[in-house]
């Protein structure tokens, strides 16, 4: 309480001494809670949301991502479009303009040659770029002059902004990082940890996965900004205890990911000191099916592969009737309250590529019964489970050890039970399921299950390469060590087709209405993917601060630069 | 004495060896993998890249061959260079952690002060209650404070930190609000007002793990007083009319502390390794949460170097506790 009350009074000195408004530093310190404390600041080395986030403080891209999911400039001087000349007409380059006067925090100017270092030090084979699906097609990037870059494609892109764009593809400068390309990368600890930036911030110093202290940087092209004169991000505990900290204590001013359940959520929210703020994006919390047979009476590299059709889930009426059986409403006031909302969606925004699709919100027992009365399964031994022609509809559901996750498979189970079927439960620790070793049976690729929930986003605001995960030659399969996106062997024809379109399309308009299309085919045409909730961020924010804007479509701290005390 | 320390140190190598071996392995092969942590918007072909980056696709036991030398011969050297300002190590690999690509004993040097800080007072108040209350329970044994002792030493021992540990912040700090739930690892003592910020953050941390080692140690106490209040040599210094002051702290308590001693020493490799579980539930950024930070992501190097250093500190201590030992007590000799 005493530590805080001399900050405020450390603060209020600081504030009342000049004219008190929009003056750099001004309003003292911020404190910002990453309970997954941060390991780098460097966003190609590491794709952790904490350490892009963070990293956000100071490195800047050509462009972010406002809170709609909108390109804003930042470095550049606009969006270059195909209208303004910026987009070439066949779509296979972009030129880039950096801002005038752009300096780093060490006085230098930013020039495009740093922005081609920057794709340079992504693209080095021997680097292990985290980032690299950003650059992904890119066939060079050069200097028309010193203030302006071209990157040019291997193939017309129809979506021409990933390079370079959101918190994930920031600039870094060349000076700085001219010795750690390639495999002398991660041996670059200090530029790791303290690069130079052109964002409002500058590090300190920085405490690896504990806390991180910066300044406000002299030479932010802003005069007035930012408001804070020092920031601190602070690492460790857990969503709680983070949650706690902002709403109950105050001892912070932000928390990050204070994903709680709605009980802790409305305890929290009596402490006072604080609000939850959220922002739905793209993050999708589903139930995948297994289109093939994950039966272990196959052999060894036959067993969920597109050799053996699955003998229950290929029936389309027998998919719909999962996903009628499931009360999405219930799901989200038990796990998420406000962090989620329930969706039919796979894509479930931005608004121009959301399909309309809300078929599924109302739960229907009813008609999930007769549904599977039609498709021939029947309870005919009278035990309460449903069989046809001698095999029991028994199947077995997987998901990762997590609190709210065996909330879910139970509810699931519960209804599932309900209409006759016989469900068996399994969870496996994040690290082996999410891990992707190919040795293991039990990551989520290898699918030795009949359905099984996670959830998955996508990078930005463009969904074709998340659609293009559904191609048959994206299958996880012995043959590629279990490493396709394909989860489901969905392998439909008439899908690729559309997906081709796609890739020819320009316009947010006409795209987003093929992504409509294709999100239709995978979710209320066939079922194949049962979405559940659509889980938006969830943070903590203090009463004492102002000018925050919640965004889910870049990092959290986007706008940190325009955020100061409450006067 | 010398010949029984040389041959001790000289044995402690071959275990060591072994111990390393095993550790390494076990960790390895424990499920999980680095890229758990990695969002699913990363395509596979970026993360084997990853993968190849780290260096993390080699062969398990090339892997070990590499991390022994790079511990035993490339760190040294480092640390040598940093003593002296030599360039012995001339660029050499470091052990580098796969998550934060900061040299592990890096990593390891940020986090021992607040260990050291927090672990060592609690470990140092500790001793100072238990040895009182286990002198004096013993020496008045049966009586209210003999039970008094037993019954919070009980308690102590009994519930586990976890919980204690939340239980006082949400008494102390969530509800009364007088001490930050939140560890400042920034917070230097330059004055009385910083000093009196960091008693406050250590104040519950210190008071959990404080009263845990006390309870411990205090029985340790209380036991080895017990067995020597019915020694002859107390009844003849009783006899010969010494005060009950001189023959409890004078003969009792020295004959009575080598085995305390013992079990002091046998403890303090914690003080280095950091409680985890306290650490974790205070946001102490110690060691022993930069481990389990590390287990939650299979940081292998991480895991690896910080549970071998445990190794290599355990057996120090057995040695060095074995050493007190027969300096303190004539009548043993190992020689």
């Amino acid at each position: 309480m005493k530590m805080k009350t001399l900050l405020l009074g450390a603060a209020a000195a600081f504030a009342l001494a000049p004219a008190a408004h929009a003056e750099r530093g001004a309003d003292g310190e911020l404190k910002i809670l990453y309970y997954q404390a941060v390991s780098t600041l460097n966003a190609y080395l590491s794709s952790g949301t904490k350490d892009v986030e963070a990293g956000s403080l100071v490195l800047e891209p050509l462009a972010s991502f406002d809170q709609d999911g909108k390109l804003v400039p930042r470095l550049a001087v606009d969006i270059p479009t195909v209208e303004n000349g910026g987009v070439a007409a066949d779509l296979t380059s972009i030129t880039w303009k950096l801002k005038d006067g752009i300096k780093w925090s060490d006085g230098s100017d930013l020039t495009a040659d740093d922005v081609i270092f920057t794709w340079q030090y992504c693209t080095d084979p021997n680097g292990g770029c985290a980032q690299g699906a950003k650059y992904e097609g890119v066939k060079s990037v050069e200097a028309i002059d010193p203030m302006t870059i071209k990157v040019s494609f291997e193939a017309p892109k129809p979506y021409p902004y990933q390079p370079f764009t959101g918190a994930t593809a920031p600039i870094l400068q060349k000076a700085q990082f001219a010795n750690c390309l390639g495999a002398a990368a991660s041996t670059c600890t200090e530029q790791n940890s303290k690069p130079i930036g052109t964002g409002p911030f500058v590090v300190t110093d920085f405490k690896v996965n504990d806390v991180i202290t910066l300044e406000a940087n002299p030479n932010y092209r802003d005069p007035a900004k930012p408001a804070f004169a020092k920031v601190t991000v602070k690492g460790g505990g857990d969503a709680l205890a983070a949650a706690s900290a902002v709403m109950e204590t105050g001892e912070f001013d932000y928390a990050w990911n204070t994903q709680i359940n709605p009980e802790q959520q409305a305890q929290m929210e009596a402490g006072g000191k604080g609000k939850f703020v959220n922002a739905f994006g793209t993050l999708v919390e589903r139930i995948e099916i297994n289109m093939t047979d994950p039966s272990s009476s196959l052999a060894e590299g036959e067993r969920s592969t597109p050799k053996h059709a699955h003998p229950i889930f290929s029936d389309p009426k027998v998919r719909q009737a999962l996903s009628m059986a499931i009360d999405r409403n219930v799901l989200v006031e038990v796990g998420y309250g406000n962090a989620g909302r329930p969706t039919c969606n796979l894509v479930p925004a931005p608004a121009y590529q959301a399909s309309d699709n809300t078929g599924c919100l109302t739960q229907d027992i009813e008609g999930a019964k007769k549904l599977l009365d039609e498709a021939g399964w029947t309870d005919s031994d009278g035990d309460g489970i449903r069989d046809k022609d001698g095999k029991k509809f028994s199947i077995l559901y997987q998901t990762s050890v997590n609190a709210v996750r065996q909330d879910f498979q139970a509810l699931i189970k519960g209804w599932w039970n309900e209409i006759g079927i016989e469900v068996e439960l399994k969870s496996i620790d994040p690290g082996v399921y999410f891990g992707g070793d190919a040795a293991s049976p039990d990551t989520f690729q290898k699918f030795y299950a009949d359905v099984e929930m996670y959830a998955n986003n996508f990078d930005g605001t463009d969904a074709e390469p998340y659609m293009a995960q559904y191609l048959c030659n994206k299958i996880p399969g012995p043959e590629n060590q279990w490493q396709g996106e394909n989860i489901n062997r969905f392998c439909d024809p008439a899908y690729e087709t559309l997906l081709k379109s796609l890739s020819t399309t320009t316009g947010d308009e006409a795209r987003g209405t093929i992504v409509k299309q294709l999100n239709d085919m995978l979710t209320k045409d066939s079922n194949v993917i049962l979405p559940l909730v659509d889980r938006g961020r969830f943070s903590a924010q203090s009463n004492s601060l102002d000018g925050f804007i919640m965004n889910s479509w870049d990092s959290e701290l986007w706008n940190v630069a325009d955020w100061h005390r409450v006067k | 004495m010398l010949t029984f320390t040389l041959r001790r140190l000289l044995l402690a190598i071959p275990t060591l060896l072994l111990i390393s071996a095993v550790i390494f392995f076990m960790v390895d092969f424990a499920p999980g993998s680095p890229m758990s942590d990695i969002p699913l918007t990363v395509p596979p072909e970026v993360r084997a890249k990853m993968m190849a980056a780290m260096g993390a696709d080699k062969p398990v036991h090339i892997r070990y061959i590499l991390w022994m030398k790079q511990f035993f011969w490339n760190e040294p050297l480092y640390g040598i260079d940093a003593l002296l300002g030599t360039d012995f190590a001339q660029g050499a690999q470091r052990i580098i952690s796969w998550q934060s690509k900061v040299p592990v004993f890096q990593l390891i040097g940020e986090r021992l002060p607040q260990t050291l800080t927090v672990m060592g007072t609690a470990y140092l108040i500790g001793i100072l209650i238990a040895l009182p209350i286990g002198i004096y329970s013993a020496y008045r044994q049966y009586s209210w404070f003999d039970l008094a002792g037993t019954f919070f030493s009980t308690m102590g021992f009994s519930v586990p930190t976890f919980f204690t540990g939340n239980l006082l912040i949400l008494i102390f700090a969530v509800k009364m609000g007088w001490f930050p739930t939140i560890y400042d690892t920034n917070l230097r003592v330059t004055d009385w007002d910083s000093f009196y910020r960091m008693a406050m953050q250590m104040a519950l941390p210190v008071t959990v793990l404080a009263l845990f080692n006390a309870a411990e140690i205090s029985r340790y106490t209380r036991a080895s007083v017990l067995e020597n209040l019915n020694q002859d040599y107390v009844r003849t210094a009783r006899a010969k009319g010494m005060t009950e002051k001189t023959v409890l702290l004078k003969h009792v308590l020295r004959n009575s502390l080598i085995p305390v001693v013992t079990i002091i020493a046998l403890g303090l490799p914690t003080v280095f390794g950091g409680a985890i579980v306290t650490e974790q539930i205070f946001k102490i950024n110690g060691i022993g949460a930069a481990l389990i930070g590390a287990i939650h992501v299979s940081d292998l190097p991480v895991i690896q170097t910080i549970t071998f250093i445990f190794a290599v500190l355990i057996v120090l201590f057995n040695l060095i506790a074995d050493i007190l030992y027969g300096i303190l007590d004539p009548r043993i000799r190992y020689d």
